[in-house]
């Protein structure tokens, strides 16, 4: 079936049956690297775009349900040469490891700056508690997203 | 001669050498794989085995500079290191070389990318070629200008410098002569005084287009015509499928082959949501256990099979001291769990068989493949592209296999192969169940009189040498012999990595028992044996440290003889503020642990703080601290990384992780039967304290602190509620059990 998928401010018609989920989609027919297969089970985060402004798992969502809404993936923040400020904190912080898991984290992370712009602790944390990342690069993450909210980038006391 | 005065470092703001560099250019392959020669063992690194210079760097006429390695990123930033120490050593800017990973059919062989060896081997190895190189370039520039060698300097971009502001390039120079000569091994390295790029946090070159969505993994290779494979397997290592529907899976729509060889299977189809709903239909199939069934009951239970025992450390003395403590530790059985599933990228074309991996040794692959494939070494190439986090030993081997498996049936087109999250989980080897008997008697002045240790241990290596090593080796028709086991000598040690103690003992003894004969599939998992034997020698470095009224870092301090390993504690220990801690108070605490890694290697120390949970035995870590010495730091920020991450990892290890298993397999098959540290779980803070030491050899420090960080952890929660916990993990349950509420 056709579809038209809205990624990154841009239209992309695309054929594929209904229940694909929008992370082969996007890899394979879109060539986006930035989403990636972790488990396919909506418990790593590794597939993480942002899916009408929420955070969601592009493994778990079905190509005809991501029609019509405004899709977001890493590539649609910046590049390398010209990077977002959530990627830029990112690289200050050389905030990744084997790097695998930052893409998704990078865009959970921008899910809760766009609705919370400066969160607490907790509740960065608590945001991005679904997203796992195995090298333990997590708290260059953690600085990277105080770096990007504008917050002091050590922790503040429990 | 100062052809290796320093030269200021300003040129590392000039412009990059932006010349396009052929691939045909050289014929590099020919002899990077060059024959095998014993060399005097003057040569440091691996110049040992690849003493050749142009096998490591080559400088085409327009000065472009490649640099050659035969170990692979694994996100341990191995690139950049390299890039520093090549850039430092001959004095050109780091953003202007080339840098090649392990690739059979390009760089040196360099075995495996593993226990925290790539510094020592491939750094100095290139540290040394470098300036091999620059000295024979130095004594061309010499020639040509006609001045004396030692009057010339490098300018920092590429080339040499007579008195009267004469230059001569790299490039020409190179031009002239052949650098296919064997390594000196006495070339002189540059001085590292003044703005040096060694020793700076240069950043990761790989990092920017992995937090924009460039392409940087195997995952993301996509070649012209390329297929999409499943492999098909049971659920878990020792079981199968059993009739699976093939003709079914065949006739889905989308389906390219089903490639078949015995007992293998893999579906291949032109898009890849069709390769996974294709290995769901025949996943529909029964499954059997294909192994003896696995033993229940506790998860050592399988160490009580036949071992060979060796004595590994023997000092007769010191009977009896005035005091005698006893224990036993352990761990379980323990997933290297990478984020990303295992996949590889095959081609078969013109009876050549090409595999990019993410294997962490591409020659030892490429040889059990041959194998497998029944074809030619020759006729194989392996080459590394980045994969998810890999701590070691885990599926990408056996996908690689799969891949090149199934290429066979479709000559033309590239197969990409990926394991599912299932696949991963139930399949990859795992890091082995260990457990470690300490004894120990102090005399009347609390200082340790006899120190005695035991370990039981399953194999550590399991890494593929011959197609028996490879999961898809024993599916195949016929099939290989399995892999034998073998523990792995000392000084290293596997099983028994660590498990002599560091610290001075008058007396004592270490045996270690190597148990063959594995009810689950093992092999290495980052740091080894050292995990347990860290974990329980310095569990019981504070035990003793209690027994005789010690503080346990001034315990640790009066018997540690080397001045290194005392630096270590003692910084680790002021900049935590070990003195000034708050005393426990039966919920809050704080650990201190210490290793020298391999006892040859990184020196790690690791003090945190935690806070036990009473009403449900949950710990939380707050502020970390650890101090390491990994000799000379090439970049201090990417040494960091290394131990953060390693710690983080450990503290998920130590606290909340066992694979599990019943009689017919693996019961740990995805995220949510095997928890990993999240966001909450992890410590508060973690700071490391680097302490360079310049000019000493490097150490390595991939695995310097999972020991240390896992036995500091149950070292804080025996301080805060008195709960001295011997057997990993320290789940709630097993906290809230120890605290008896
Ligand atoms: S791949 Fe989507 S949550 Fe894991
Ligand atoms: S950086 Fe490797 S999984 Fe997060």
């Amino acid at each position: 079936m056709s579809f038209v998928l809205t990624i990154n401010g841009r239209d992309h018609p695309v054929d594929a049956s209904p229940e694909t989920p929008l992370l082969y989609v996007l890899r394979d027919d879109l060539r986006l690297n930035g989403a990636k297969f972790g488990c396919g089970l909506g418990q790593c985060g590794a597939c993480t775009v942002q899916v009408d402004g929420k955070a969601a798992y592009a493994c778990l969502l079905p190509v005809a349900a991501a029609a019509g809404r405004r899709i977001r993936t890493v590539e649609g923040l910046g590049t390398a040469e010209a990077p977002s400020p959530l990627q830029k904190a990112f690289m200050v912080e050389q905030a990744a490891q084997c790097g695998y898991c930052i893409a998704g984290m990078i865009m959970r992370a921008q899910a809760l700056l766009d609705a919370t712009p400066r969160p607490t602790e907790a509740e960065i944390r608590a945001h991005m508690q679904p997203n796992l990342c195995r090298c333990g690069t997590h708290m260059r993450i953690l600085r990277a997203i105080r770096r990007a909210a504008g917050l002091p980038v050590e922790a503040a006391s429990a | 001669m100062s052809v290796g005065a320093p030269s200021r470092r300003d040129a590392l703001a000039g412009g990059a050498l932006v010349v396009a560099f052929s691939m045909t250019g050289h014929a590099r392959a020919q002899e990077a794989r060059g024959p095998q020669k014993t060399v005097p063992p003057a040569l440091p690194g691996s110049l040992k085995t690849t003493p050749w210079l142009d096998a490591w760097i080559r400088v085409d006429v327009t000065g472009q500079i490649t640099v050659f390695t035969g170990k692979a990123e694994l996100g341990q930033g191995i690139k950049t290191a390299l890039i520093q120490i090549a850039a430092e050593e001959l004095d050109v800017p780091p953003q202007s070389l080339r840098l090649i990973t392990a690739d059979t059919g390009q760089t040196p062989n360099e075995g495996f990318t593993a226990g925290s060896h790539s510094m020592q081997d491939s750094g100095t190895a290139i540290l040394n070629a470098a300036a091999n190189v620059r000295m024979i370039l130095g004594q061309a520039a010499a020639r040509r200008l006609g001045v004396a060698a030692d009057l010339l300097a490098t300018t920092g971009e590429g080339r040499f410098k007579a008195p009267d502001g004469r230059l001569a390039g790299y490039g020409e120079l190179a031009a002239g002569l052949s650098l296919h000569v064997e390594a000196q091994p006495n070339a002189p390295l540059r001085s590292r005084q003044g703005g040096k790029l060694m020793g700076q946090d240069y950043p990761r070159v790989d990092i920017p287009a992995k937090v924009t969505g460039g392409q940087a993994y195997v995952q993301d290779l996509r070649l012209p015509g390329m297929l999409h494979a499943r492999v098909v397997r049971g659920p878990s290592f020792g079981t199968e499928l059993t009739g699976p529907d093939f003709a079914a899976a065949q006739a889905m729509p989308g389906v390219v082959a089903v490639a078949r060889n015995g007992r293998f299977a893999a579906v291949i189809a032109e898009r890849e949501w069709t390769a996974v709903q294709a290995l769901q239909r025949l996943q529909q199939a029964a499954w059997r256990r294909t192994a003896p069934p696995l033993p229940e009951g506790r998860p050592e239970a399988g160490l009580s099979g036949a071992s060979q025992d060796q004595v590994i450390f023997d000092k007769p003395g010191g009977a009896g001291g005035a005091k005698t403590v006893k224990a036993r530790y352990s761990r379980p059985w323990l997933m290297h769990a990478a984020v990303g599933p295992s996949c590889a990228v095959a081609l078969l074309r013109n009876g050549q068989m090409t595999v990019w991996t993410h294997s962490q040794g591409v020659y030892p692959l490429r040889g059990a493949l041959a194998q497998l494939l029944r074809m030619p070494p020759d006729k194989v190439r392996c080459i590394h592209v980045e994969g998810s986090g890999c701590y070691g030993h885990n599926g990408a081997d056996d996908v690689a296999a799969d891949a090149a498996l199934a290429a066979l049936a479709v000559p033309g087109r590239p197969v990409r192969m990926q394991w599912m999250r299932e696949q991963e989980h139930g399949w990859e080897p795992l890091g082995c169940v260990q457990v470690g008997e300490a004894e120990a008697s102090l005399d009347a002045s609390g200082r340790i009189a006899h120190f005695r240790y035991e370990v039981w241990s399953h194999s550590h290596n399991g890494r593929p040498m011959t197609a028996g090593g490879l999961v898809a080796g024993a599916e195949v028709d016929p099939p290989f012999p399995p892999q034998v086991p073998r523990p792995i000598p000392m000084p290293e040690g596997g099983g028994d990595r660590n498990a002599i103690p560091i610290y001075a003992v008058p007396a004592g003894r270490v045996v270690s028992h190597f148990v063959r004969d594995a009810p689950l599939r093992a092999s290495a998992l980052r740091s080894l044996g050292a995990h347990l034997n860290i974990f329980a020698i310095e569990c019981f470095m504070d035990e003793l440290a209690k027994a005789a009224g010690a503080d346990p870092v001034a315990f640790r301090l009066a018997h540690l003889d080397d001045p290194r390993a005392r630096d270590v504690v003692s910084r680790c220990a002021e900049a935590f503020g070990w003195a000034a801690r708050r005393p426990s108070d039966g919920r809050r605490g704080a650990g201190f642990a210490f290793a020298r890694y391999k006892n040859l290697a990184s020196y790690c120390a690791v003090a945190l703080e935690v806070e036990v949970e009473h009403e449900t035995g949950a710990v939380k870590v707050g502020r970390v601290t650890a101090a390491v010495d990994a000799g000379e730091a090439v970049n201090p920020n990417g040494l960091q990384n290394q131990i953060e991450g390693g710690i983080v990892q450990a503290l998920s290890w130590a606290g909340l992780e066992a694979v599990g298993f019943d009689a017919a397999h693996r019961t740990s098959f995805d995220w949510s039967a095997y928890p990993i540290a999240r966001f909450k779980d992890v410590p508060r803070s973690v700071a490391v304290q680097v302490i360079d030491r310049p000019g000493l050899p490097f150490l390595g420090a991939g695995e310097a602190s999972q020991g240390p960080a896992s036995a500091a952890l149950a070292n804080a929660v025996a301080d805060a509620c008195g709960a001295r916990i011997r057997d990993l993990p320290l789940s709630p349950e097993r906290v809230k059990g120890a605290i008896g509420v």
